[in-house]
């Protein structure tokens, strides 16, 4: 690190505060109440890290029971107790596990994890800002996103368990102690996490579009930024309109389950007897909870679909293919996020009138996202393609988002949906859209900028297995889901065994648990990969490995806080100059030519 | 000024220029606005649904007709008007502290900043009387069992029903037990210990025969949800007005302290306005939604 010290005292044109950083930096200063938006970032990548493996191995856990229904595994009782008595899942816990792999992957790795850590690292970086507009509130947005962490960590161990009424836990069941055991304090735990959650996601989506639309250097005009920037822009102004009408629904719930309040009850008998509450709606609930919930899939998706861009225009050596066109489709997509939350809603009594504008505005999307598929590969389409493990990635993210994008398309239509509605459909397509399209946009961007962020390369061989195992494991895991899904197959059973129509699928079932378990085991690989380069990695040794247009990779190998030892460079030209006038790449910062051809 | 302002931090930063001529703190108050005004905006929606799902709906006339000090008289809406106007008229002292920050005059950012923090801290009181009223009043309803009871407005009852007829009354008074009775008896005295301990001495038909010659007029119970929106929503107003009134002192401390003329600006004034402005701005909805429809 005494580059980078090195490199702080160069560093004179941050404003004062820094400098008195700079000068007595301590190791809780810099490496954990850091107000650097690198550091930050890395605090949220691997926080996000943690929580993958822990939402990780409940997805094992619990494929354990599908998979094997008729087994016992004496392991699980001495590792969980009284949740697997006899070496088998107790019904209780699965539904706790799975509500809590769903609340971890959504909320704590895909969202946090992934635009806490790319908004952070990118955005001062790609858009020449010494840091976020308020690193102090960009260090309480880690913090309280910390807190969110300890509490939901915490109810994993209260003796009543976790909640476990899904990770949309809709009422009645969430409403109601009574209900099962993870409606009880684990409930409570739940919400209270998810509000400091909310906090947390506000601060820093505050903190990036302030400092996006605040903070560019020179010559940074909007349509010049890459768009990782624009990605993360939309992602943030999503968040900080979204998350509050969860906040809204996540409180009037705490109310309903504490002080005896009816905002989402109305009618529920216990053991025979009607409770007092009367006049609420179990339905409003969902309306609350899918205005966040949907806008929630694109705050997943936008960061990687921009890293994803980025990543393969750079190593396609190309520009990206119709800027203005991603620009404008992921505008689109951000604006019909907020008016398409009724399609989770369609068997839920929706007036089928109402629900034909939400079919045809979730179509609608397919119009953008079909724009952005084709300039991926128009993109690739005769580029000169380097197959970094980033760059395949991101090749496998357009991939899922297509395959998951056309069963989309079966599920936006209501009348489908009736059939398809809470069967392994459902699952098969969000987990490939949402669940491992994002993740690859998250690989992705992991393996582009790693260099950047510990000034070590990944190891590529564990790389290169990483990726082939989990895009066929991923497409192994969730094909055979749809079949299942076509066939009836509900989501969040226990144990189909008992039922001679879904019997049928044991063999398939056992299939897709044996697979999980080996992709499984491949993401552990990554993670070694991750933490064994960072101590051993091979060295960086340019400032720009990979040949990229962006402001990132003018900075030193290892930027201190305040990113550029001198001046903040002057920007000349948009970010997707490559292959131009027989030139490989042709940085940000450097002045457009007199002789200079227009693209 | 804000032009001087932007330089400083165009300096700081070393480059960049502002789309909205808007420092990236002003930036941030709108967003967090709009942020929050989604928060209030499912509350009200979530309201609205509830409310006009039902048939009926308690009438506010009837609620909010008393002013504390005035008692027994039918005074619809005075009270939260004079609490609106309250509000309102803190909103234009804090234009006026603002207006000072530009001039760069601590001494009237200060006295118009004090008068913004009574504003508030007057909000406070009125609304911690309001509910203080609901919760503990003596409202007469008619209960689920038949009987009439004296019942308080709260999350979980709601007084607020249609009007009973005077034939329904008298019914619902032959099946209310002996001390319910009382009770009600003793919200036409107001006698004090003396006179709850002569009502409890009546019988029955005697306490009958004088709750029906006072005029007492009983309700049905309402709707639950009233309670719990009421509640709900006004509390979660309150609480920005009382983050309001802190944030407003901790400005007036500033401002005391003399930090914003060492920083050459106050434009954390006027950030802070911008908060103030925008409670108050929903209070107008909340005013709107529970009190005048």
């Amino acid at each position: 690190m005494s580059t980078s010290a090195v490199l702080h005292n160069a560093d004179v044109h941050t404003h004062d505060a820094h400098h008195e950083h700079h000068h007595h930096e301590t190791f809780i200063s810099k490496y954990v109440f850091s107000q650097d938006h690198k550091m930050i970032s890395k605090q949220f990548l691997i926080t996000g890290i943690i929580w993958a493996i822990i939402g990780g191995l409940f997805s094992v856990l619990f494929r354990l029971q599908l998979g094997y229904p008729d087994t016992t595994f004496p392991f699980l009782e001495d590792l969980l107790g009284h949740w697997a008595k006899g070496g088998k899942l107790q019904p209780e816990f699965y539904y706790a596990l799975v509500t809590m792999h769903g609340t971890i992957l959504v909320f704590f790795v895909l969202t946090a994890g992934l635009s806490g850590t790319f908004a952070n690292f990118l955005i001062p970086l790609q858009i020449g800002a010494r840091d976020m507009a308020s690193p102090m509130l960009n260090m309480l947005s880690y913090w309280f996103f910390f807190l969110a962490s300890i509490i939901m960590f915490a109810s994993l161990f209260v003796q009543t368990g976790p909640a476990s009424g899904g990770w949309t836990i809709y009422p009645p069941l969430s409403a109601l102690g009574d209900a099962s055991s993870g409606s009880k304090i684990g409930m409570d735990l739940w919400l209270v996490s998810m509000a400091m959650f909310i906090v947390s996601s506000l601060l820093g989506g505050l903190n990036y579009i302030s400092t996006i639309l605040n903070l560019r250097t020179k010559g940074m005009s909007m349509t010049r930024m890459p768009l990782t920037i624009w990605g993360l822009f939309f992602t943030a102004v999503l968040g900080v309109l979204s998350f509050p009408v969860l906040l809204s629904g996540a409180i009037l719930l705490l109310f309903d389950r504490n002080l005896g309040t009816s905002f989402y009850l109305s009618d529920i008998y216990i053991n025979g007897k009607i409770l007092p509450n009367e006049g609420g709606s179990a339905i409003l609930f969902q309306h609350l909870f899918w205005f966040l919930g949907h806008p929630e899939v694109y705050i997943i998706l936008l960061p990687a679909m921009s890293m994803s861009s980025e990543i393969i225009s750079v190593n396609s050596r190309k520009p990206i293919f119709g800027y203005m066109a991603m620009v404008g489709s992921m505008f689109a997509i951000a604006i019909l996020a907020f008016l398409v939350w009724a399609h989770h809603m369609f068997v839920t009594g929706l007036n089928p009138f109402l629900g034909a504008f939400f079919v045809l505005l979730t179509l609608l999307i397919a119009v953008p996202s079909a724009i952005k598929v084709f300039n991926w590969l128009t993109t690739i389409w005769r580029g000169s393609l380097r197959f970094t493990p980033a760059m395949l990635f991101a090749i496998g993210f357009v991939s899922m988002f297509i395959s998951g994008g056309l069963t989309g398309i079966f599920l936006g239509n209501s009348a489908l949906d009736i059939h398809l509605h809470d069967t392994y459909f459902v699952v098969a397509h969000f987990h490939i859209v949402m669940g491992v399209a994002s993740f690859f946009g998250m690989f992705a961007g992991v393996y582009h900028w790693f260099p950047k962020m510990y000034g070590r390369y990944l190891n590529n061989t564990m790389a290169y297995i990483h990726f082939w195992v989990t895009m066929v494991g991923a497409y192994l895991i969730f094909w055979p889901m749809h079949y299942q899904g076509f066939a009836g197959v509900p989501r969040r059973y226990y144990d189909f065994s008992m039922w001679e129509s879904f019997n049928q699928f044991g063999g398939l079932n056992e299939f897709i648990s044996f697979v999980a378990m080996i992709v499984f085991a491949v993401q552990l690989l990554f993670v070694f990969n991750f933490f064994y380069s960072i101590f051993k990695g091979r060295k960086v040794t340019t400032t720009n490995p990979w040949g990229a247009n962006t402001l990132e990779w003018t900075t030193p190998i290892r930027p201190g806080h305040g990113n550029w030892p001198g001046e903040i460079p002057e920007v000349h030209r948009g970010a997707y100059d490559y292959g131009k006038d027989g030139r490989e790449f042709i940085l940000q910062t450097e002045p457009v030519g007199e002789n200079e051809s227009h693209h | 000024m804000s032009t001087a302002v932007m330089h400083k931090e165009t300096k700081w930063w070393g480059g960049g220029r502002s789309p909205f001529n808007a420092s990236y703190g002003k930036v941030m108050m709108w967003y967090f606005l709009m942020s929050d005004a989604f928060t209030f905006g499912a509350f009200l929606i979530s309201y609205g649904t509830i409310r006009f799902s039902q048939n009926f709906w308690t009438d506010p006339n009837k609620v909010f007709n008393s002013f504390p000090g005035l008692h027994g008289m039918d005074l619809p809406l005075a009270f939260v008007s004079l609490m609106t106007f309250i509000l309102i008229a803190s909103s234009v002292t804090m234009v006026l502290a603002v207006h000072e920050g530009h001039k760069m005059n601590k001494k009237g950012v200060e006295k118009y900043m004090i008068l913004t923090i009574i504003g508030g801290f007057a909000f406070l009181a009125c609304q911690a009387w309001e509910w203080t009223h609901l919760l503990t009043g003596e409202h007469i309803a008619l209960l689920a069992n038949g009987t009439l009871d004296v019942v308080p407005t709260t999350v979980t009852l709601n007084p607020w029903g249609d009007q009973l007829s005077h034939d329904a009354m008298i019914a619902a008074l032959q099946t209310t037990p002996h001390d319910q009775l009382a009770a009600i008896a003793s919200t036409l005295h107001h006698g004090g210990d003396a006179a709850a301990h002569n009502v409890a001495d009546l019988s029955n038909a005697e306490l009958i025969n004088t709750i029906t010659k006072s005029g007492l007029h009983a309700n049905h119970t309402g709707p639950i949800a009233f309670g719990g929106y009421f509640f709900g929503i006004t509390g979660f107003h309150g609480f920005h007005v009382f983050s309001g009134v802190v944030i407003n002192v901790v400005m007036w401390i500033k401002t005391r302290l003399g930090h914003f003329d060492e920083r050459g600006h106050y434009e954390m004034i006027e950030k802070a306005g911008l908060y103030w402005h925008f409670v108050d701005l929903v209070w107008v909805f909340v005013f709107l939604c529970f009190y005048l429809i």
